[in-house]
């Protein structure tokens, strides 16, 4: 019985995690099939367009995926390979947006939002406790006041 | 006063400000992808004839000098014999030249046997089984169809079939108008 859980655990940690990749497809370099990996993570499929080509099944995603491979294999940097999808098919392919004048709200809108709540928020509390000072240093009282005061704590008492 | 209302009605703003870039948002179809290679020359490629049909292949060199299409399709591809009548009666009629990417396909028959069945409209055709062109073209569908000038320069791309509006709205002004380019 501790056999099986201690099975059933390693099945859980060694199991492969849920990608598309063929056997046929590895490249025999670990290093190379390892960078091959990492393109392919944030590369999109076209057809199934939330998966990446690493995790896809579709066709066109294999034939990417060996693109990636035989340009790797050809003596690419990652950034030839990327760049050379991105030339063909656009910002698109990539799951992670760059960083250019089109993605530019994308990328700093969620800073400048809080941005923006964080002088909201001062502006906020300054008026306040300025409006809290203005009442401190009020104004004397009349003697009209006073005289009306008085006979208002007199009745009061009475 | 009048800061104190600003305050209260910013937020309003906002939110509509991005209820208005949502909504532009929503009209768009995410299928519709940015097309990169139009005004681009057509990418190096060269594929192999496709099986019993007595050509020499096709690759990118053989765009050169007149103005054509280049049709992407499969014996797998449903739409592409929705499209396939149309391409028929362009090569009846004696049109323009159509080059055909056969793309994709399993089995090295199913293509030819494929064009056998239903008319065989290309001039020039290609096997491209494991998308080799169809990457450097950019295609992520079948049918695509891409115009190409006299210079060998990618002029209009349409994804799916080729329907009888768009080759009388789009495409057939567009071959003319390049034909007069390369005329003078």
């Amino acid at each position: 019985m501790r056999l099986f859980f201690v099975f059933l655990l390693a099945t859980l940690i060694w199991s492969p995690s849920g990608h598309a990749v063929n056997p046929s497809e590895v490249l025999k370099d670990p290093a190379l099939e390892e960078r091959a990996r990492e393109i392919s993570k944030g590369l999109r499929c076209l057809v199934c367009q939330n998966q990446s080509i690493d995790d896809s099944d579709a066709t066109l995603a294999k034939d990417l995926r060996v693109l990636v491979r035989d340009r790797l294999s050809a003596g690419d940097t990652d950034e030839e390979v990327v760049g050379y999808v991105v030339s063909r098919y656009g910002d698109f392919v990539l799951l992670k947006p760059p960083f250019n004048a089109a993605t530019l709200i994308l990328w700093i809108g969620p800073f400048l939002a809080v941005l923006i709540g964080l002088i909201a928020i001062v502006f906020f509390f300054r008026r306040n406790s300025r409006q809290h000072a203005v009442g401190t240093v009020a104004e004397p009282l009349s003697e009209a006041e006073r005289k009306r005061l008085e006979a208002l704590l007199l009745e009061n008492d009475k | 006063m009048t800061k104190t209302r600003f305050f209260f009605i910013a937020p309003l703003l906002v939110f509509l400000v991005m209820v208005g870039y949502f909504a532009i948002g929503l009209t768009k179809d995410p299928s519709v992808l940015p097309n990169m290679l139009e005004g681009k020359p057509v990418p190096e490629f060269s594929l192999a004839p496709l099986q019993g049909r007595d050509d020499i292949g096709f690759k990118n060199t053989d765009l050169m000098g007149d103005v054509t299409l280049v049709n992407v399709f499969g014996s797998w591809c449903v739409a592409c014999l929705i499209e396939h009548p149309f391409l028929m009666a362009i090569k009846a009629q004696d049109l323009i030249p159509i080059h055909g990417i056969d793309w994709r396909e399993e089995d090295r028959t199913a293509g030819p046997l494929w064009l056998k069945k239903h008319g065989d409209p290309y001039t020039r055709a290609g096997d491209d089984p494991v998308s080799k062109a169809a990457i450097a073209f950019g295609v992520t569908g079948a049918p695509e169809t891409f115009l190409v000038d006299q210079k060998g320069i990618i002029r209009f791309k349409h994804v799916g079939p080729i329907t009888e509006p768009i080759w009388r709205d789009t495409l057939q002004p567009l071959i003319e108008a390049l034909r007069k380019e390369g005329a003078s």
